[in-house]
């Protein structure tokens, strides 16, 4: 991914910002202009929101096939969290087993490398969730 | 809005075809299918081309102007548009068709759809497919499609205790019904022991659980209904079409385990078509892996939520059997050459209402339908097809 194309997703990719709709209060993540539930009732009041980056897995699988640029963290998990303030993502769960994670499992959002541009580009940082420990 | 028939098809071989380029096989479907349909190019309207990604498998946009060059239509200088959704393109290039002839726009109309995919690695082409999904929110962050899919069928299993079994045994039914079509990539069986046994690309999906990448092109000749008759003897109607959509990224949905685009598509179609899941005899659905076939049938409502895989290793799917599914061995035996996947997938249900289908013939088919989806599920389209009185 060109690099002013990351760039410009930093606030969201490194710091969980998403939107809050000043109609209907729904979350969005990543930031919409338009709440889906209100259409354009929501326009020009969509707030910007950090989320506390706490949720739990609604699904995942063990990725053991993927783009060059996963090759080192083959096998990875990969799954689909929903977080506390209701949105949903897709990240990779990391420090843990593979075998470990099982759906409905707390996790935690934590930061880390996601990847590079192309085979010596720029490195993109981002969000990776792993689980809550006690 | 006017009736639409379908007067002719042709395909050409599916697979990987190293020694033929995207000009040639588009030409010989196209020519195969007027030739069927015993039309002159002179009497072709419109040119439809579902393709998915010309520009990243071939270098190569603005395919449908090179399709109807080579076609030898540029003298006659018709319209091409080039019809883009994701896996959806070639369904989607037959509606557009359907649309223009039921308004009355054209007469008679060509639909293709064609993807070359071999021209590029492996690797490079399962990420084309993965860029069907959010490339901003999903791909970033490790997604690929096999993954995505993945994900929904985990949750599947969760929630409705579908096993790894269920999932394979579509995949083992489709190789059954791919070995009886000439034209398939894989005409060979297998086992459910290779399915479960085969490697993991994304657990619980493994190579097995996957379509293939794949070359290979399709062509429909359509023309308004009251005129079929002229051309063909056995012309099938197009009844009716339903399309919808939904969010890009699979995290976005409502239920993981339900494709709420693929409902509503086949509510659509069928409400359009004054007919109900149990008037079809033949079904061609998207399988581009085990679990979208078994989240179809349930999907279009052939099977309650969660019976899709119990009813699939029962044998309720396989050829004439409760509801012959994937006929023609589906995207995962025919391959999935992704722009002529919805139009292949047309030919196979008017071969079957024709009578045409030999060896993997639905008894007494009436009725016939296809499901083709974009993406993850970000867009599907049902078609409902009837054998003409």
């Amino acid at each position: 991914m060109a690099t002013p194309r990351f760039w410009r997703e930093i606030p969201s990719r490194y710091n969980l910002l998403g939107t809050r709709c000043g109609s209907c209060g729904t979350i969005d993540f990543p930031p919409r202009s338009i709440c889906p539930q209100c259409g354009r009732k929501s326009l020009g009041k969509m707030t910007k929101l950090k989320l506390k980056g706490k949720g739990s897995v609604i699904s995942y699988t063990v990725v053991h096939e993927a783009p060059s640029q996963f090759d080192l963290m083959k096998p990875y998990v990969l799954a689909v969290v929903q977080l506390e303030e209701g949105a949903r993502l897709t990240t990779q769960i990391i420090d843990v087993e593979p075998g470990e994670v099982k759906i409905g499992m707390p996790v935690e959002v934590t930061f880390r490398r996601l990847g590079q541009e192309g085979e010596a580009g720029v490195i993109q940082y981002g969000y990776k969730f792993r689980p809550v420990r006690d | 809005m006017r009736g639409v028939a379908i007067i002719g098809v042709g395909e050409t071989q599916f697979g990987e075809l190293w020694d033929r380029s995207f000009r040639e096989i588009g030409i010989e479907a196209g020519l195969k299918a007027i030739e069927d349909a015993r039309i002159r190019a002179e009497d072709i309207d419109a040119l439809y081309v579902g393709n998915m990604s010309g520009g990243k498998f071939i270098d190569q946009e603005h395919v449908s102007a090179v399709v109807a060059d080579y076609a030898g239509l540029s003298d006659s200088h018709i319209p091409t548009t080039r019809v883009e959704g994701g896996g959806a393109c070639g369904a989607l290039a037959l509606l557009q068709a359907y649309a223009a002839i039921a308004s009355g726009l054209h007469d008679i109309v060509v639909v293709g759809g064609a993807e070359k995919m071999t021209d590029v690695g492996d690797i490079q082409a399962a990420e084309i497919l993965t860029s069907t999904a959010d490339q901003e929110w999903e791909s970033i962050f490790g997604a690929t499609f096999p993954a995505l899919y993945a994900i929904m069928a985990r949750r599947h299993m969760y929630e409705y205790g579908t096993t790894r079994e269920q999932l394979a045994a579509v995949a083992v039914k489709n190789h059954r019904h791919g070995a009886l079509n000439p034209v398939a990539q894989y005409q060979k069986e297998i086992t459910l022991e290779q399915v479960l046994g085969a490697p993991m690309v994304a657990d619980p999906l493994g190579v097995f659980d996957c379509a293939p990448l794949s070359d290979g092109a399709a062509a429909i000749v359509l023309c308004a209904r009251e005129k079929a008759r002229k051309f063909c003897d056995t012309p099938i109607e197009l009844v009716a079409s339903g399309q919808a959509s939904d969010t890009i990224a699979l995290h976005d949905r409502r239920d993981m385990t339900t494709m709420d685009a693929t409902v509503v598509a086949g509510k659509r179609a069928f409400h359009k078509a004054n007919l109900v899941p149990d008037d079809v005899d033949v079904a061609e659905v998207h399988d581009n892996f085990t679990i979208s076939e078994i989240m179809a049938i349930e999907d279009l409502r052939f099977f309650k939520k969660g019976q899709g895989g119990p009813a699939t290793e029962k044998g309720e799917t396989a050829l004439n059997a409760k509801l012959s599914v994937n006929t023609s061995g589906g995207l995962k035996a025919r391959g999935q050459p992704v722009g002529a996947t919805g139009v292949a997938q047309a030919i196979e249900i008017v071969r079957q209402l024709r009578a045409e289908a030999g060896k993997r013939q639905v008894t007494g088919a009436e009725v016939g339908l296809t499901h083709t989806l974009g993406g993850t599920g970000a867009t599907a389209v049902v078609h409902i097809f009837r054998r003409m009185k």
